[in-house]
């Protein structure tokens, strides 16, 4: 058997697409991380100020540092993508900058100094500003966030289904209608799906954490909480997500027809494909060899009905299929992932109705053992629906081909080594950072030095009650 | 569709727009940036802690402007956007892997127990060569690129020439200037008399380099050469010469308790020699070959982004202002949060 991945040679194209790949899922997972901490912080601090309990202040005090680590992070690898369209796909940007331009400012404009000024407050304002200006801060970077998602998916789902556009004889596209081009097809799925796996991704480190204070017997009275907020959303988000990861399907089936062939490794167009749970495409062979299959059930899923047709990878040109193994095996990692998140949940409501919840061991190494989840499961969705839509930088609009710079490879090749050691340098430190501060724990984070101190000024809108902590 | 075109010249609009963008990302991460590069040098941990927390909170707004200066360009003027960042591929990339690095400086820093110095390092040469390549950049956008078929037809390293590195030892000095006389408004003490001979003492390379730059400038292409020395000569002679007043000024600030008044001369310094740019660049988005009404995105996109700018910038710089005085005053030394 060859390879089905054969290597492809390294030209500055592919090149070009490995450095976005890797730079693009480095990036991803941090917003992801933030979103949902974000947004999971607002509601702890919430709960803090109504109920006055400190154990959601210790809790907010120790994941405020993790979500500093992990938005600096953020931020970053952020700055060099909004750059990269530039160095490696000025093509791309010159033909689509009309379009997709304005979506990318409105995200700076309207998202990234929000979030990146309340970030000041959220992280350093705490005994400087009142508690409700505090608490507003967190709930506006909280909005930042899902602002900053709102955008930036608009804009990679209008290079899924464009529309709104016209093109000119050299092949630039102009504006036609914005609603249309913001609220393309795809947009309204890949959006809800996005931050529900956010909020899911952080969710499942949350709970990860709290279970390996329960099982460590450290920080009970917060572990609990943690566990117990993180399988709420384990129990009533997880089978959500099934619910809308199933509509996604059905619009991309819609639009993107080749991509959900590539999804089920289906080749021929068949009336009620059978579901191939496992099984090798073989891009050369146009098969998909050893498959495993459940009769009518990919159908079933596809078009809700046994005898429903669903176009095979044949009625493309070879040219024009997206690489099967990939888009293949990411998609049943997502799943899989997926339907253990649901089964957690599950397992969480039975424990809950015998209160076991925060007494099995078992179900705390589980936990723990899901930590990443999350991070894999978006990223496998990501890998999905990115090179699912190869070999189309803006679907049936530009080629990736025709996309990247006119940049000599040896430099692209250098600057990929050079974003891998750094990167790779980074992200070890600051998973240990963050590692370090979960060890350390909720307790710790309570004793830290008031910023009241730190500056000379005196805190204006601080009440003494608040300078603690 | 939606166009302001009839009613104002957007091109125009758009490259002020973006220039005020970039000027405002040199101001306000030129503070921070110059602090990193001095930071080293400064007498003893205490003075390093409180200059790390003197811009803690403000860092990641500041870089947020180099993002809307980057995406702008790409918004508003796609084809200069498209020709410039192949052009300078090389700088960019090392100027955003040394952004990177001083930018999680700032998290791993307070959070490191040993290994500190890496991260003290990470800041200081990461600022450093942030610094230097964004100097360096401007250089060579100044010589002007190889454009072709609208597409950068140059070499990588074009842009590496004696101009430029002469405008990056520029730009590094100057975000010096920035960072001392920030870093004099926001400690007392010791600190705050370091900066003050910190500052006294870059100055003067600030001068040298400015000076040294627009000399060279008039004569990389005739066309500046003649906008100056032509028949705008008298129009534009107060340029230079309020640019050596404020020099004087802040010279003899320096000498003074004044704490905010050196930041402010050396903020004008840097809008006295923004504006000297222009005035040597304008109307061209890439210098001598694409001009910004030819570099422009479609009336309809510059239109709408416009609005959003409009409504959006007063708003960004109003909580901008509301983020600097909540954390006005001294920066203190203890780990902040």
């Amino acid at each position: 058997m060859s390879l089905p991945l054969s290597l492809p040679e390294l030209s500055p194209v592919v090149l070009a697409r490995i450095q976005f790949a890797f730079t693009v899922s480095f990036h991803i997972v941090f917003p992801a991380f933030t979103i949902g901490l974000a947004s999971w912080l607002a509601v702890v601090e919430g709960l803090w100020l109504k109920t006055g309990r400190e154990v959601y202040r210790d809790i907010y005090r120790l994941w405020v540092k993790i979500f500093a680590v992990a938005f600096g992070m953020g931020v970053v690898s952020g700055v060099v993508m909004s750059y990269e369209f530039g160095t490696n796909w000025s093509r791309f940007s010159a033909k689509v900058g009309n379009v997709l331009g304005p979506l990318l400012g409105f995200e700076v404009l309207t998202a990234f100094f929000l979030e990146a000024s309340f970030l000041g407050i959220m992280l350093f304002g705490w005994g400087r500003v009142s508690r409700k200006m505090h608490f507003a801060s967190t709930v506006i970077v909280a909005l930042g966030t899902l602002l900053s998602a709102f955008w930036i998916l608009s804009a990679n789902s209008w290079m899924q289904t464009p529309q709104g556009f016209t093109t000119d004889a050299d092949g630039m596209l102009y504006p036609a209608d914005w609603i249309k081009i913001i609220f393309n097809p795809s947009f309204p799925y890949r959006f809800a799906h996005m931050v529900t796996a956010a909020y899911l991704t952080t969710a499942f480190v949350v709970g990860g954490v709290g279970s390996f204070y329960l099982y460590c017997k450290r920080h009970v009275e917060q572990a609990k909480v943690m566990v117990g907020m993180a399988m709420l959303m384990a129990c009533f988000v997880a089978p959500l997500q099934l619910f809308i990861g199933d509509a996604h399907g059905l619009n991309t089936l819609h639009y993107q027809p080749e991509k959900v062939a590539a999804m089920e490794g289906i080749w021929n167009t068949e009336k009620g494909p059978a579901l191939r749970l496992f099984g090798w495409p073989d891009q050369k062979a146009e098969e998909t060899k050893y498959a495993v299959e459940i009769p009518k059930l990919a159908g079933l899923i596809l078009t809700h009905s046994l005898k429903g047709e669903v176009k095979g990878l044949k009625e493309w040109k070879p040219a024009d299929r997206p690489p099967v193994a990939i888009v293949f095996w990411s998609f049943r990692i997502m799943v899989a992932l997926g339907l253990m998140m649901i089964f957690t949940g599950l397992w969480a409501a039975v424990l809950y109705l015998r209160k076991k919840l925060f007494g099995s061991r078992l179900f705390q190494l589980w936990c723990m053992a899901m930590t990443p989840a999350g991070f894999i499961a978006l990223l496998a969705g990501w890998f999905v629906t990115e090179v699912g839509r190869q070999p189309w930088v803006a679907y049936g609009v530009l080629r990736t081909a025709d996309a990247a710079s006119p940049v000599l490879g040896p430099y692209v090749a250098l600057s990929l080594l050079a974003f891998v050691v750094s990167y790779t340098f980074i992200f070890g430190a600051g998973s240990y950072y963050i590692l370090k501060l979960i060890g350390k724990g909720p307790v710790a984070a309570a004793e830290t030095v008031p910023l009241r101190q730190s500056f000379g000024a005196r805190a204006p809108f601080a009440e003494p009650s608040e300078t603690e902590g | 569709m939606f166009t302001l075109e009839h009613i104002i010249d957007l091109p125009s609009v758009w490259g002020v727009l973006i220039a005020t963008a970039v000027f405002l990302y040199v101001l306000l991460d030129g503070f921070d940036l110059g602090l990193g590069i001095l930071f080293p040098f400064a007498p003893d941990d205490k003075a390093r802690d409180r200059m790390m927390n003197s811009i803690a909170p403000f860092w990641d707004a500041n870089e947020t402007w180099l993002v809307l200066g980057g995406g702008g360009l790409f918004v508003a003027f796609p084809l200069a956007y498209s020709v410039v960042m192949p052009a300078f591929y090389v700088p960019v990339i090392l100027m955003l892997l040394c952004l990177i690095f001083r930018g999680v400086a700032f998290e791993f820093r307070f959070k490191a127990g040993k290994s500190r110095a890496i991260w003290d390092n990470a800041f200081h040469f990461g600022s450093l060569g942030a610094a230097m390549m964004q100097g360096m950049i401007l250089g060579g956008f100044v010589q002007g690129v190889k454009v072709e078929n609208n597409q950068f037809a140059g070499g990588a390293f074009d842009w590496l020439t004696g101009f430029s590195m002469l405008t990056g030892l520029g730009v590094v000095s100057g975000y010096v200037l920035l960072g001392a006389t920030w870093m004099l408004m926001k400690t007392d003490g010791p600190a705050q008399a370091w900066a003050r001979r910190a500052a006294r003492y870059v100055m003067v390379f600030v001068a040298i380099f400015m000076g040294l730059v627009s000399l060279w400038v008039p004569f990389l292409q005739n066309e500046i050469g003649a906008r100056w020395f032509g028949g705008h000569f008298y129009m534009l002679l107060p340029l230079p010469l309020v640019t050596a007043a404020t020099f004087l000024a802040l010279w003899f600030s320096l000498k003074t308790g004044a704490e905010y008044k050196p930041f402010i001369l050396s903020a004008l310094l840097f809008v006295l020699g923004y504006i000297g740019l222009g005035i040597s660049l304008w109307p061209w988005a890439v210098p001598f070959r694409l001009s910004l009404a030819q570099a422009s995105a479609a009336p309809a996109s510059q239109s709408l982004t416009l609005v959003g700018a409009l409504v959006m910038l007063p708003v960004v710089l109003g909580y901008t202002a509301y983020c600097h005085y909540i954390f006005r005053g001294k920066a203190g030394d203890e780990h902040m949060y």
